[in-house]
This record gives structure tokens, C-alpha cells and sequence, in this order.
């Protein structure tokens, strides 16, 4: 192990502390830290390949925290105690990094390798109806369906109520409304998402009885939780818009109104995209609220928002998991990896456009 | 509007015009934002209408009751003792294990990872946040509770005797201990955005007097850093803690529940209110749907009050700054 | 205490751009040195290079000597952050703790090597730092009040109180009065001529009246021309740059002419 260099190391930089400072302290050569991870990771991987449980995550946590303590000791022995917290702080640093990848690489690998087994043209082209939960068939056109319809018309209703509330927020906003709405927007983005949906289901207990679930009540439900969001990000991005180039349009006599509509709303106009589309991807996921609000039975191709039960893709996934059984799980993958697939794109395509259209407003 | 004055040079008949637009469309972004107060305030009222009729009902008290007989017309008797600790006891577990990761995550984004790699990696961790909740459901059920089942033995061996850990373990690996590590990762980008935004924020000034004075990194990181940040990690986790109360399908989809008080992390057992509202909803009659709500609106209640106290903290952050 | 600095073929680089080229100077221990020139000919580069602090900022790095007394700072053993206790550094703007009182501030610095300092020893401490920074006058019945509430120039100080607590034997101070009114700034100045007892003292001005007035030696850096690096003109007692400087360029930038 590396340790056995110490004694080299120290003789030849290490005086001890003297009354003298000195600027020279022992330290562990530049290729410690990489050999002692080495060494860690081949012990670590020996020992377990011994005990016959040989599994990578595992042997990468013994590894990593082999890893801090060996360091750490050497460090503590021949530099000092403050090198050997700094160290063992960076060894710390690095893990808790490397131990937020592992969920996402192993999701999205699990998601894409169970996936990838049933996601082919027929999935993505037929839908559920007429096919016993158990049968060997069948797909996900019907949800494709319900989750752009639902999405589509929560788009519609959020949007323009987003937008407009920036606008107020940043252009008109003053006193004691402009502080309530930003407060309480705060607020509404921490909204659970089941009590979205609960409240989509007693406002349309009031309006239209009990019972009454379609894909309207859904959008509704999906517009609380994206209206919040498209408020900030729009207002973030308006507040960006510098304020010469308002007064450059009122100084030609340009009203308020078309200077926000001329001038601001297209300076921004890219950012304000980018937000819009990750709005639509954080709602696109959302699963709750729809369970309660557009069923979470229907089987058949419904482009109708107003009658009956509307499938989507999150409640496809969920009440595939509640069937349990294997093809259902088959099922349930191949629908993540779709979802996965639409939020992933609509996330690129935000930061695509972020990038390629951003003015160019200096820094 | 009073900013700027057009009617000072634009010709008379051109005025009126001009006023109706400015005032339609300052109107129309107005009522949008008193919109969203009425879309709120609609929220809590019609919670507490369509629960009220269920809580009349109740023959049981509705805070200290741990069961849920409400699918009944006869008699109801529910109460969201056991849901509501479920609740916090998911959420605590999973602000447990997030909270420090995401401290060292971001740190390692700000000033240990390689800057040019830096912005890519923090977009990696912001990638955990654009993954649907019912994915990582999926992902706990089908795949993470399996992988689980041999660390749970080993934690139930060597540390059964603290009560937390006591057998028998579950041997589906669906508990609350599986529901609370997928909260966990699902609110680690939250807290990690907030906590990597004040870091970027501490003044380079302070950074280079601690360096100055013969700091290490991390000595820096303690003197000067930590110090100026710790209102905003605090709000981050208080965001992530407020997410995480009001997280459904991960926890739907993963706990096999039992509405009981228990704090055996490796046993299945006890539920969460949002959870248990998704899973019972399709089979509510009677009070049933009414109920939920009412156990809805306590959520809502909670999730209220920690996200109120999130903001603050972030705000007062913001006037010291 | 105080040690000599001896800067040999030194070149700053940022990637590859040649921020400054070939500074050989020697720095007297127990005297003022300042260096001055105008803006962006890397003086302050030059001078975060003598305690590395250069190397907080991507890219940077240096090719050259730099002996402390006689010890190489580049040498391959040594730690950047013990150069660093060795010499101080003052910042052009004064930067306390927010989050610290006035005492913990003084002795933030000192804390780090000595976690078991006695309550007695901190307070002789920060007594000794502050009263050396001639502050203690004015906040020793405040000393548990944060350092932020203090106006500018006795932030300023507090700062070199805090950078003295760690018993440097250099201080470098980078243009420490640029943002202080004359009276700080006169505060500041008995202040140098009053650590010059004690430490080698680099000071960074624009101000060539108050380089004039505290140091003993002068360095004059000017750019080659615009996209060239920064090279060291002209190095020599104040009086003598001042007054009859040996290159023309010195004299031009003296007078206020700018050739």
C-alpha cells in the first residue's frame, strides 16, 4: 500500500516544527491520493470477489470510503491535522457527487434497458382497448393521446395567465398587490400535487357532481402547479430585458403597451420559450393529480377533453405497476421510456433555444 | 404609466387610443395576477367546503384517530394521526439523507470540480429534477427495492438494536426506509440549486481573505463560505422538505402500507397522506371522497406553513445580502 | 520577523497570455516598497504572485523564482497555504467576516493553527493586533459586534489587525485605501509606518502622492503596449524615482505625461 512511502516522504520534507516556522510542512507525494484510490478500489473489489458478492455500487462505497480513511491517516501522520480534514473533506466532497449520479445512472439505465424489451412501432401506435391486462399485446397510443390533450390545454389556460402575471409583476407591479401575488405564487409553487388534484375534484364536485372525470378537469389540475411556474420563470426572464431599451421606446413616443408588446416581449422571448417548455416538462410527469381527476381506467382513444376518462402516460406507467403483473411491468418500462424520451427532448430543445436565440445583452 | 408621458408629445386625437390599449392591457395583466390570488384562495375554499360535510359526519376524532373508515354513509370514522406521522416521517428521512449530500454536491460543483466540467455536472444533478415522480416510483418498485434487500439485512444485523432498524426486516424491501431514500433523491437537485446559488454568491473578497490568512479549502469553505450560505441551504431544504411532504406516487407506488404508528424503518407499515389519498380515491364511497379532502387540506396545511417558513428564511437571506 | 523577498526571471501567465514578463526585484525586510503604474500593467498580478495568491484564479500561473529569506515559495514541497501564513495580504477592499464579530474576526486567522488557544491568549491577541492596527481605541467596547457595522477605513484595518494576528512576516497590501475618504486614508498610512517596524510591506497604489509619502523604495511596471505583457520599468529608492528616475518612461508617467 502507498502508506509504506510515508517514511521516505517525511525524512526528506518533514523537520518537525521548530521554533522557526517554516514554509516547508511534510506532505504526501502528488501521486498518493490516485495510488491509495487504486489500491482501494482493488482491494475493495478482492475482498468482495472473495466473499462471492462481487456488485459495483457496493465495491464503489468500500472503495470511496477506504479511500477517505487511508488518506485521511496518511495525511494526518505525515502532514498534519488540518491537511488531513482538508483531504478528508475533498475525498467527502467527491463521494456525495458520486453518490448522486448513482440514482441517475442507474435509473436511467434500468428504465432504458426494461424499456427498450416492448418499446417498438406497435406500443407507441395501439392502444389498450380490448386488451386484458394480462394479454401479451396492446400499447400506448391512447395515453400519447390524453397526455397532448391534456398538457395542450394546460398549456393554453397557463401560459397567457403566466405571462400576463409577469408582465404585471415586472412592468406595472407596485405596492402591496404586485408583493401579495409574488408571495403567494412562492406558495403556490410548494402546492402538493395531489391536493392540485383534490381541488380540481371538489371544485368539479360543486360545478357538476360527483364523479365527473374527463380531461378538462385534468388540464385544470395540471394549470395550478405550471401557472406558479411560468410565472417565475417569465418574470425572471422580463426582468432581464435592460431597462434602456424601454426608455429608448418611450423616448420615440411609443405607449407602454407596445413598447412591452414591440420591444420587451421579443428581447425576452427566447428565455421566456425556454421556460415554458420546462414548465411543460415538469407537468407532463405529473401523475397525481390526473389519477384523481381524468381516471385512471380508461383504455381507449379519447381526443375528447370534455367526455369521459382520459389515459396518460404517468397513469399508464402507475396503473400498469398497480396490476403487477409482468407483462404489465414490461409495459410500464416502455412507458417510462417514452415519458423519459418527450421530457428529456423537451428539455434539450429548451436549452437549445436558450442557447441559440439568447440576445445578446452583454454580461 | 406615469413614468413616461406620451400625451406630452403625441397630437390630441391620438390620446383616447393610446389610453385604451395602455389600459386594457395593464388590466388584463392585472387580473391575471388577482387570477392566481383567486386561483389560491379557491383552493383552500373549496378544500374546506368538500370536506366539511365528511368531518360533520365523523363520530371519530379526526386528528388522533389512526384508522380510515370513511367509505361509509353510516357512521364514518377516520382521523390522519397515523397518515400525518407517516407523512413526516417519510419526508424527515428523506431531508436526513439529502440535506448533507447535497451540501457536498454543491460544493463540489463551486469549488472542487474542474471548472470547465463544472456547469455540465451541475446539469447532470439538475437532470434528477426533470425525471418524473411516477419514473422513480417505477424505478423504486422495479428495480432500487430489490437491490436494497442485502443492505437492510446488514443494517438490521449490525444496527437491529437501535429501534429504527429492529426486524423483522421486510422481505419485499417495500418501507418506509425504501420510500424515504427515493424522496431523498428526488429532493436532492432542489436542495443542491438553492445551496450551489448562495455559494456562487459569497463575495470573492471573503473567499481570498480566509486564503490569505493561511486557510486550507476546506478551513475556507467554514470561515467564509458555509457562514454566508447557511440561510439558503436552510431555505433549500425547507423547499425540499416541503416537496418531499407532498411527494404521491413515489411513495404510492412503494410502500406497502398499513396505517399505523410505527417506527420500524425496515418493516412495511405506516402511509403518507398524499399516498393514501392516490390510493384510495378510486375506491372512495360514501364519506370517502369527502374525507380524503379533508385529509388533503391538512396536507395542503403543512406543506403551507413549511414552505412560508422556507421563504422567509430565503428572503431575510436576500436583505442581508 | 520580517524576511527579504527575492523575485528572479519571474513570468505570470493566464492560459496563454502573457500577463506579465520578466520581473527580477528585491524586497527589503522592515521597509515599505510600493509599486506603481497604471491600471492593468500588472502590479496586482505581480503582487498575488508573492504569496500565490495567483493561483485562486483559473488559468493562472507562473514561471520564475520567488525566494522568501531562503526558501524557494515554488519549490516543489511547498504548501501554498503555509506561504500564505508567512505573508499576509491586505485587499483593496476591506472584506471582514459578515458573519463574525469584530473579535472573532482578529483572530479567525490565528484559530486555524492553534484550536486550543485560552480564552486569556485570544484576548491578548486580539488586544495586541487591534491596538497594532490602532483600532483598538475606538471598538474595545465592541468587540462583540459584527466587524460589518465598522465604517470603511476601520474595516480596513480590522482587516490588517486580522492579517497581523497570524504573525506574517510580509504583508502585501493591494491598493488597501482606494476606496477610503483622505481621513481613513491618513489613518491607514501612520499605520504602514508603523508595521514597517515590524514586517516587509508591499503596498499597490495608484496614488503616487501616497506612495511618495510611505515607502522607502519604488517599483514602476508599465505595459510594452496594449495586448503586451506588464514588465518592471524601473525599481529604486522613492526619493530617486521621484525625482530624477534613470528611464524616460518613469519620468513621463511621474509628471503626468504618458508617452
Amino acid at each position: 500500500m502507498t502508506t509504506t512511502t510515508r517514511p521516505q516522504s517525511t525524512g526528506s520534507a518533514g523537520d518537525g516544527p521548530q521554533a522557526q516556522r517554516s514554509i516547508r510542512g511534510g506532505s504526501l507525494p502528488r501521486y498518493a491520493p490516485p495510488a491509495v484510490l487504486a489500491v482501494s478500489a482493488l482491494v475493495a473489489s478482492g475482498a468482495l470477489f472473495a466473499l462471492g458478492s462481487f456488485h459495483l455500487v457496493t465495491a464503489g462505497l468500500i472503495t470511496a470510503a477506504l479511500y477517505a480513511v487511508v488518506v485521511g491517516a496518511a495525511s494526518a501522520t505525515v502532514e498534519n491535522s488540518r491537511k488531513a480534514k482538508d483531504r478528508l473533506v475533498t475525498a467527502v466532497v467527491y463521494i456525495c457527487f458520486g453518490t448522486a449520479m448513482l440514482p441517475l445512472v442507474s435509473l436511467l439505465a434500468t428504465v432504458v434497458l426494461e424499456g427498450i424489451t416492448r418499446l417498438d412501432g406497435y406500443f407507441l401506435t395501439v392502444s389498450m382497448n380490448g386488451v386484458t391486462p394480462s394479454m401479451d399485446a396492446g400499447g400506448v397510443y391512447h395515453a400519447i393521446v390524453g397526455t397532448v390533450a391534456i398538457t395542450g390545454l394546460a398549456a393554453l389556460i397557463s401560459i397567457p395567465i403566466g405571462l400576463f402575471t409577469a408582465i404585471y409583476l415586472v412592468e406595472y407591479g407596485r405596492g402591496r398587490l404586485a408583493k401579495a401575488i409574488t408571495f403567494f405564487v412562492d406558495v403556490m409553487t410548494g402546492i402538493p400535487s395531489i391536493v392540485a388534484g383534490l381541488f380540481v375534484v371538489a371544485l368539479w364536485m360543486a360545478l357538476f357532481g360527483p364523479g365527473e372525470t374527463n380531461g378538462a378537469a385534468g388540464a385544470v389540475a395540471l394549470s395550478v402547479l405550471m401557472i406558479p411556474v411560468v410565472v417565475r420563470s417569465s418574470e425572471e426572464m422580463l426582468r432581464l430585458v435592460p431597462q434602456e431599451l424601454r426608455e429608448a421606446s418611450y423616448a420615440l413616443g411609443v405607449p407602454k403597451w407596445l413598447t412591452i408588446v414591440k420591444v420587451v416581449l421579443p428581447t425576452a422571448v427566447a428565455g421566456l420559450t425556454t421556460g415554458i417548455m420546462l414548465a411543460l416538462a415538469r407537468v407532463i410527469g405529473e401523475t397525481a393529480p390526473l389519477v384523481l381527476t381524468a381516471g385512471s381506467s380508461a383504455v381507449a382513444i379519447n381526443w375528447n377533453l370534455f367526455n369521459g376518462q382520459m389515459m396518460s402516460l404517468p397513469v399508464f406507467i402507475y396503473s400498469q405497476v398497480r396490476m403487477g403483473g409482468a407483462v404489465n411491468m414490461e409495459r410500464a418500462w416502455a412507458a417510462a421510456l417514452t415519458l423519459i424520451a418527450i421530457v428529456m427532448l423537451l428539455f434539450l430543445a429548451a436549452r437549445l433555444i436558450s442557447r441559440l436565440f439568447a440576445p445578446k445583452l452583454g454580461r | 404609466m406615469t413614468t413616461t408621458d406620451p400625451s406630452a408629445t403625441a397630437p390630441p386625437q391620438n390620446r383616447g387610443k393610446r389610453r385604451v390599449g395602455d389600459v386594457v392591457f395593464a388590466n388584463t395583466a392585472r387580473g391575471s395576477g388577482i387570477l392566481i390570488l383567486a386561483i389560491l384562495a379557491g383552493v383552500a375554499a373549496f378544500l374546506i367546503i368538500q370536506s366539511s360535510d365528511s368531518l360533520a359526519a365523523n363520530t371519530a376524532n379526526f386528528f388522533t384517530t389512526e384508522s380510515w373508515e370513511a367509505n361509509t354513509r353510516e357512521n364514518p370514522a377516520f382521523g390522519v394521526a397515523a397518515l400525518a406521522f407517516g407523512t413526516v416521517l417519510a419526508a424527515t428521512i428523506a431531508l436526513v439523507i439529502a440535506t448533507p449530500v447535497a451540501i457536498g454536491i454543491a460544493l463540489f460543483i463551486v469549488y472542487y470540480a474542474p471548472r470547465r466540467i463544472a456547469a455540465v455536472l451541475g446539469y447532470m444533478v439538475d437532470l434528477l429534477a426533470a425525471i418524473p415522480s411516477v419514473v422513480y416510483g417505477l424505478w423504486g418498485i422495479g428495480y432500487l427495492v430489490f437491490e436494497l434487500q442485502g443492505f437492510y439485512d446488514g443494517l438490521n444485523t449490525y444496527l437491529g438494536w437501535i429501534p429504527l432498524f429492529a426486524g423483522p426486516v421486510s422481505t419485499t424491501g417495500r418501507t418506509m426506509l425504501s420510500a424515504g431514500i427515493v424522496l431523498a433523491v428526488m429532493i436532492l437537485p432542489i436542495i443542491t440549486a438553492m445551496s450551489r446559488d448562495v455559494f456562487k454568491q459569497v463575495p470573492q473578497g471573503h473567499q481570498e481573505a480566509a486564503l490569505a490568512m493561511g486557510a486550507t479549502r476546506w478551513e475556507m469553505i467554514r470561515m467564509a463560505v458555509l457562514p454566508f450560505g447557511r440561510p439558503g441551504v436552510i431555505g433549500g431544504a425547507m423547499l425540499g422538505l416541503g416537496r418531499a411532504l407532498g411527494e404521491t406516487m413515489a411513495v404510492a407506488m412503494i410502500l406497502s402500507p398499513a396505517l399505523v404508528i410505527s417506527p420500524f424503518l425496515l418493516q412495511s407499515g405506516n402511509q403518507t397522506i398524499a399516498a393514501h389519498i392516490a390510493l384510495q380515491y378510486p375506491e372512495a364511497t360514501g364519506y370517502g371522497v369527502s374525507a380524503l379532502i379533508a385529509a388533503g387540506l391538512v396536507l395542503f396545511a403543512i406543506t403551507l406553513v413549511v414552505n412560508m417558513g422556507a421563504r422567509f428564511v430565503v428572503a431575510r437571506r436576500k436583505e442581508f445580502s | 520577523m520580517a524576511k527579504r523577498i527575492d523575485v528572479s526571471g519571474l513570468h505570470v501567465y493566464y492560459g496563454d497570455f502573457l500577463a506579465v514578463e520578466d520581473v527580477s526585484m528585491t524586497i527589503e525586510p522592515r521597509s515599505v516598497t510600493a509599486f506603481i503604474g497604471s491600471s492593468g500593467c500588472g502590479k496586482s498580478t505581480f503582487l498575488r504572485t508573492l504569496n500565490r495568491m495567483h493561483e485562486v484564479t483559473p488559468n493562472a500561473r507562473v514561471d520564475g523564482k520567488v525566494m522568501l529569506d531562503d526558501m524557494d515559495i515554488y519549490g516543489a514541497d511547498v504548501d501554498p497555504v503555509e506561504v500564505r501564513r508567512e505573508v499576509g495580504m491586505v485587499f483593496q477592499k476591506a472584506n471582514p467576516f459578515p458573519t463574525m464579530s469584530i473579535y472573532d474576526n482578529v483572530i479567525a486567522g490565528a484559530k486555524l493553527n492553534n484550536k486550543r488557544m485560552g480564552k486569556s491568549a485570544a484576548d491578548d491577541l486580539v488586544e495586541r493586533s487591534l491596538r497594532g492596527a490602532n483600532l483598538w481605541e475606538e471598538v474595545k467596547d465592541r468587540l462583540g459586534k459584527p466587524g460589518a457595522g465598522l465604517s470603511g477605513g476601520q474595516q480596513q484595518r480590522l482587516c490588517i489587525a486580522r492579517a497581523t494576528a497570524v504573525e506574517p512576516s510580509v504583508l502585501l497590501m493591494d491598493e488597501p485605501c482606494s476606496a477610503l475618504d483622505p481621513i481613513s486614508t491618513l489613518a491607514i498610512e501612520d499605520l504602514i509606518h508603523k508595521l514597517k517596524e515590524e514586517y516587509t510591506i508591499v503596498i499597490v497604489t495608484h496614488n503616487m502622492q501616497q506612495a511618495a509619502r510611505v515607502s522607502d523604495r519604488t517599483a514602476f511596471f508599465n505595459l510594452a503596449g496594449t495586448g503586451k505583457p506588464g514588465r518592471l520599468i524601473e525599481m529604486g529608492e522613492t526619493n530617486k524615482i521621484f525625482t530624477k528616475p534613470d528611464e524616460q518612461e518613469t519620468e513621463n508617467y511621474i509628471t503626468g505625461r504618458f508617452g
